[in-house]
């Protein structure tokens, strides 16, 4: 008896359990009654007190103006390392934000998957909206079939951040004089970095987001102006095995252990500490340098392939797990337009040509001059292209990591670690 | 409680008590009294370690990706898909020398410090606490304070490069970046092991030793024939607590090297995780799961079956 009810007991906690933690996986709050107005929940991952300040100013007036229908809108903030991770487990735990940023890396996987909501008939039948004012260089990783998946409200160009304090006492000349003449090159580039790290002792240059070796898609930052690429446009290809893409390594390489001007793996050298000559930023990143030397921003180099600008992205979409989408994506619609994207612009270049001007961007950027905004913003952004991305960017990407790690020893066989590169993704890219 | 104060009586009695209450039913009550009080604590344990061991059971079975809002049932096919990828064995690999490396390690030095420690020296006190601070700082700051030092241009290789060696980069090579990996993890659980085995050869009776030395016996052999034996029971218990810590580490490969490089040190739970959170196969995740906990199982009742070889209170 004692048995039996001891066993019954234990299956039925069990079972009871069970069911608890299943019923967590699929969940979703029950919708609410029509007209009754929702609480709106945008995930972000920035924690600038300004930023955020400026989201809830454009939220409350969107609550005011519909307070029929949104009863509160917050922006709950994730860290930005593990921000997809964060997000993903979020949705998988029945517990999936109306709106989100996304980073470019994942859109593609976002946008096919299905996890967004295609925005198009909303913005196109807001009044005023102009759908057309947003360059279709910055729209082109959220487009699917006609339909457009997620704003892009960041769009930010990489350009060289140069110590030229540095680069003076080692007696090289300035990036700033070497674009003025039309010599401003990556050769260039590695020859004054070489030159000052052998003056100084500190590191040369590091593409900035590759400094620990691990996200090598910011290495398109220089590669692109090779003209290589890391899979064919439709993604279904390995191209790290293309002579661009090899010489653009073979470049990297010789830069790192014969002309000693790039940081190998394993090193740290923070640039804006003052610990390397130069490196690859966004504008955004100036905010960092503290004065304690002089410095200038000047657009990326040409490569062989002549100059090639490129952005690092992030748009903001609805989930289609969201409860509230319909709602949702009209607040993304007020959240965007074109007197808003202008608030925006303040901290993030904007998508729309509209408000992509000297003057919005240099209130928000009061380190940067307006010839530095210029060239490195707003003279870029019509051509520019994104960071690598694709469907199955996390597995691939760790693939080719893996692979391309064999790379950084000195006497490294390029043309093999490439071939290694493609021998490992090819099965994922052509799945 | 009431059957502590219950009087033992007769077979006969033990059916019917004077107060005519049939003994089954006392039973009955003392179990209910028994399960109310582990309750709190069984009910935590249903829900947070064998409802989701019974959900990833269940969810191995299962395609599911929650982005893309599908969740099939597939059988058996993320097993079968497991042990045909690469990676998979790759990791076994890696795991299997992550937790070799740190058992030898960990528990040879935790007995040799204990066994230091348990000498009547100057100064024992401040070198325990020496060796056990690191058991309760956070171990991700442990980990990062340890990628500072062992990067190539850290403090280590500025160590050695004072004394004249070239010292290698260390996380950036296969052999040296696992070689690290295990010492930190070494370095941080060791004090916690060196504990139990000092508690244990203070157990051990002076008079057994003595015995043994009058005997004739060297301090070696009194060691080997006589402490060791002792303490063998915790010898089996830090050994499990060990091999089962090696095989849930995670924290400091994601701190040191990030599972590199390539993925010489991508060790089982970090092979899960990437599948997991990074690529969103969750399915395919929790089979990893369900044969990382058929490993420990396995690994522990191994330990429990050959203890009665060596555990000398089992003979």
């Amino acid at each position: 008896m004692l048995k039996r009810l001891r066993s019954s007991t234990l299956s039925a906690a069990v079972a009871a359990a069970l069911l608890l933690s299943l019923a967590g996986c699929g969940g979703q709050d029950t919708p609410p009654t029509s007209g009754e107005p929702v609480a709106l929940r945008m995930t972000v991952w920035t924690g600038n007190e300004n930023h955020l300040a400026l989201f809830n100013s454009i939220a409350d007036a969107y609550v005011a103006a519909n307070g029929d229908q949104v009863s509160s809108i917050t922006f709950e903030t994730l860290p930005y390392d593990e921000y997809t991770q964060t997000l993903t487990t979020q949705i998988m735990g029945g517990n999936a934000p109306d709106l989100a940023w996304i980073l470019e890396g994942s859109g593609p996987e976002f946008v096919d998957s299905g996890a967004l909501v295609d925005l198009k008939p909303t913005l196109q039948a807001v009044e005023g909206y102009d759908l057309d004012d947003i360059l279709g260089s910055a729209l082109a990783l959220w487009e699917k079939d006609g339909g457009v998946y997620a704003y892009p409200f960041s769009n930010s160009p990489f350009g060289i951040l140069v110590n030229t304090t540095m680069l003076t006492a080692a007696g090289q000349p300035l990036p700033g004089e070497l674009l003025a003449s039309g010599q401003w090159t990556w050769d260039k580039l590695l020859e004054i970095a070489t030159g000052a790290a052998q003056a100084t002792g500190k590191a040369g240059f590091y593409v900035g987001g590759y400094e620990s070796y691990l996200a090598w898609q910011y290495l398109a930052e220089a590669w692109d102006a090779w003209g290589a690429a890391p899979w064919s446009e439709d993604g279904s290809t390995c191209t790290f095995t293309d002579q661009a893409m090899v010489d653009f390594m073979t470049w990297y390489h010789d830069g790192v252990y014969e002309a000693g001007a790039i940081t190998e793996a394993g090193v740290r050298a923070d640039f804006y500490a003052g610990e390397s000559a130069l490196t690859t930023a966004q504008i955004s990143k100036v905010a960092g340098l503290d004065g304690s030397f002089e410095w200038d921003m000047v657009p990326l180099p040409s490569g062989p392939a002549g100059l090639q600008p490129v952005i690092g992205q992030a748009g903001v979409g609805v989930l289609t797990q969201s409860d509230h989408s319909e709602v949702a994506a009209d607040f993304l619609a007020f959240f965007t337009n074109p007197a808003n994207s202008a608030k925006l612009a303040q901290y993030f270049p904007p998508p729309r040509q509209s408000v992509l001007t000297v003057e919005v961007l240099g209130a928000a950027n009061p380190l940067l001059t307006t010839e530095q905004i210029e060239a490195v913003v707003i003279g870029q952004m019509s051509d520019a292209v994104t960071l690598p991305s694709h469907v199955k960017f996390a597995q691939v990407s760790d693939a080719a990591k893996i692979a391309l790690d064999g790379l950084w020893t000195r006497g490294a066989d390029v043309t093999q670690v490439m071939g290694n590169i493609c021998t490992a993704i090819q099965p994922l890219l052509g799945s | 409680m009431v059957s502590a104060a219950t009087p033992r009586t007769g077979r006969r009695a033990a059916t019917r008590r004077p107060s005519g209450r049939p003994r089954s039913a006392i039973r009955r009550r003392d179990a209910l009294v028994g399960y109310l009080f582990i309750a709190p604590q069984l009910l935590g344990a249903v829900a947070l370690v064998i409802a989701p061991l019974i959900a990833v059971l269940y969810l191995s079975l299962h395609d599911w990706n929650p982005l893309a809002s599908t969740f099939t049932f597939i059988g058996l096919d993320n097993y079968t898909k497991m042990f045909s990828d690469p990676s998979f064995l790759d990791s076994l690999e890696a795991s299997g020398y992550f937790s070799l490396g740190l058992v030898v390690l960990n528990v040879t030095l935790a007995l040799a410090l204990a066994v230091l420690l348990n000498q009547k020296l100057p100064g024992t006190t401040a070198f325990r606490t020496f060796f056990f601070s690191p058991v309760v700082v956070s171990l991700v700051a442990w980990s990062i304070v340890w990628s500072f030092l062992l990067q190539y241009d850290g403090g280590i290789n500025g160590f050695l490069s004072a004394i004249g060696v070239q010292g290698p980069n260390w996380l950036r090579s296969g052999p040296t970046a696992m070689a690290s990996v295990i010492v930190v993890q070494v370095f941080k659980n060791v004090g916690l092991n060196m504990i139990l085995f000092l508690a244990a050869l203070q157990g051990v009776p002076m008079e057994l030793r003595e015995a043994a030395r009058i005997d004739g016996a060297r301090e070696w052999r009194v060691f080997r024939s006589v402490t060791l034996p002792m303490i063998s029971p915790t010898v089996l218990l830090v050994s499990v607590i060990t091999v089962i810590g090696s095989l849930e580490v995670f924290a400091q490969i994601a701190v040191l090297t990030g599972g590199g490089p390539g993925n010489s040190t991508t060790v089982l739970v970090y092979y899960l995780y990437q599948r997991a959170f990074k690529y969103h196969q969750f399915g395919f995740a929790s089979a990893i799961g369900v044969v990382l906990f058929l490993i420990v199982l396995v690994l522990t009742l191994a330990q429990f079956q050959t203890r009665k070889r060596w555990v000398h209170d089992e003979v």
